[in-house]
């Protein structure tokens, strides 16, 4: 499948996965996930190497581990009862350590970084597809993720089920991650979910302020990001990364209120 | 009829015993009070009665039981993005409930509304309180669970809290298990107390339950204490 969606259409689709990064980024930084995102990117590498071996799109087999590393957190979670930080950390790290064996040269940097040049339609189609899901779920279950931050008792005596409502989550985490790669890589890629949400949270004073300033600073920052990139004729990852990064230095000299 | 039957209740966690052979019964409309030193196991029995805990023995509920439960500590983060109205609205719409029942619960509480704009780390302990037992009667619950309410909220503030809570207790027939710290508030409020010990437990109306020899056997020491008579 080669045919080519024009700049336009890519565009507005990387748009489209900069908010579901921005929403679920924002219940991420909350549930104080910030340093998960790195790591749980990092499982995508062996991923990767996996489907370059077998040759088919390397997406697929990042999105494969990526919700099987979700599935495995949250059930080592669930039986260890360790925090999920450290879970994540060991594994992810193993998983780091074991995609850049099986991965190669420039492959390794397209990986890491992002791969620079213009989506295929099934590329397209499955951006689309899971970022809708990943936007949906968000601002569906947004209710329940607020009561199960506050506190997974109430949201027990409050007809949540905690289990499954996690397990989701770490699921949209984990796609978000997976539709990002082709445009951020594995190394940046958790950074389009954390920073924006770290901006927003230093303004918002509600659950809406922090949803939409969080969406909209990650769309900005992807496409502002992306447009420099083109200019430059540069992988876009390090440059949306560099304007979300900037951002968030601005955001320093905003003192809080309160 | 009884709000809540227990028999043989027993929890592990990590290996430990945490609790064992809690065996009573609670009728409806009655406070009931925990008590016991730290340690003793009070949160995870409140645990354990929501279903929050895997335990051993029976827990039952009465059929129609809605339960409201205001933990002890919450694990967040003070500045969260959220407010008052973000809190109540989440719930609100988790139970498909209307926006009177929200003006009834902080009525309930005695909340003004205009603290719902606040964001939750800007609140005051006694407001941040209130709010999280205004969450809990959201749903109209007949059953209520706190977790030390008091903690954390001057004298003025607790006397306040015990009346809100008696208030409802009385205006709603409400069933309340509260663990707390404060023997005069359990003397005068409570129409049994559970005492959680190191050497066992004790059921009963307070004034036959908690004797100096019980409290000694809980506590593990002497425990100077007045009852107060109030007219």
């Amino acid at each position: 499948m080669s045919t080519i969606i024009p700049e336009v259409g890519s565009i507005a689709l990387s748009a489209l996965m900069a908010t579901a990064a921005g929403l679920i980024g924002s219940f991420a930084i909350m549930r104080r996930m910030v340093l998960a995102a790195d790591p749980i990117s990092h499982i995508a590498l062996p991923g990767i190497g996996i489907a370059l071996i077998l040759r088919i799109n390397p997406l697929w087999g990042a999105l494969a581990l990526l919700l099987l590393g979700a599935v495995l957190i949250w059930a080592v979670e669930r039986r260890v009862r360790i925090a999920t930080e450290a879970v994540i950390g060991v594994t992810f790290a193993v998983a780091l350590a074991v995609g850049s064996i099986i991965t190669s040269g420039d492959q390794l940097i397209d990986a890491l970084l992002g791969t620079p040049g213009t989506l295929t339609l099934r590329e397209a189609v499955l951006g689309v597809v899971g970022s809708v899901i990943v936007i949906v779920f968000v601002l569906r279950e947004r209710n329940a993720l607020v009561v199960r931050l506050i506190s997974p008792e109430i949201a027990m005596t409050s007809a949540v089920d905690v289990a499954r409502l996690d397990l989701y989550f770490l699921l949209a985490f984990a796609l978000t991650i997976g539709l990002g790669l082709r445009f951020l890589g594995v190394l940046l890629m958790g950074s389009l979910i954390i920073i924006p949400a770290a901006i927003a949270r230093r303004f918002a004073r509600s659950l809406q302020a922090m949803l939409v300033l969080s969406a909209t600073t990650a769309v900005v920052s992807t496409v502002v990001g992306t447009y420099v990139a083109s200019l430059a004729g540069r992988p876009s990852g390090p440059f949306i990364v560099m304007v979300a990064g900037g951002l968030f230095f601005l955001s320093l000299f905003r003192r809080r209120e309160g | 009829m009884n709000a809540l039957e227990v028999e043989g209740l027993a929890v592990r966690l990590g290996g430990t015993d945490v609790l064992r052979g809690i065996t009573f019964n609670l009728p409806r409309a009655t406070c009931l009070a925990i008590i016991g030193p730290n340690g003793a196991g009070k949160t995870v029995l409140l645990r354990a009665l929501i279903g929050a805990l895997p335990h051993t023995g029976r827990i039952t509920w009465a059929a129609d039981t809605a339960l409201g439960y205001v933990p002890q500590k919450l694990d967040i983060e003070r500045d969260l993005p959220l407010n008052g109205r973000d809190f109540l609205r989440a719930k609100a719409a988790l139970l498909g409930s209307a926006g009177v029942m929200q003006t009834e619960a902080l009525h309930a509480v005695g909340l003004a509304e205009e603290v719902l704009a606040t964001p939750i780390g800007n609140m005051s302990g006694g407001q941040f309180q209130r709010l999280l037992i205004a969450f809990a009667l959201l749903g109209r619950p007949n059953v209520l669970l706190l977790d030390e309410p008091a903690a954390g909220i001057d004298a003025p503030g607790q006397a306040q809290l015990t009346e809100v809570l008696h208030g409802l207790q009385d205006s709603r027939a409400m069933t309340v298990l509260l663990v707390s710290h404060d023997l005069s508030v359990v003397y005068r409020h409570a129409d049994y107390v559970l005492c959680l010990g190191r050497h066992g437990t004790c059921f009963g109306p307070p004034r036959s339950a908690l004797t100096p020899e019980m409290l000694y056997e809980v506590y593990g020491q002497p425990l100077g204490f007045h009852v107060h008579h109030h007219s």
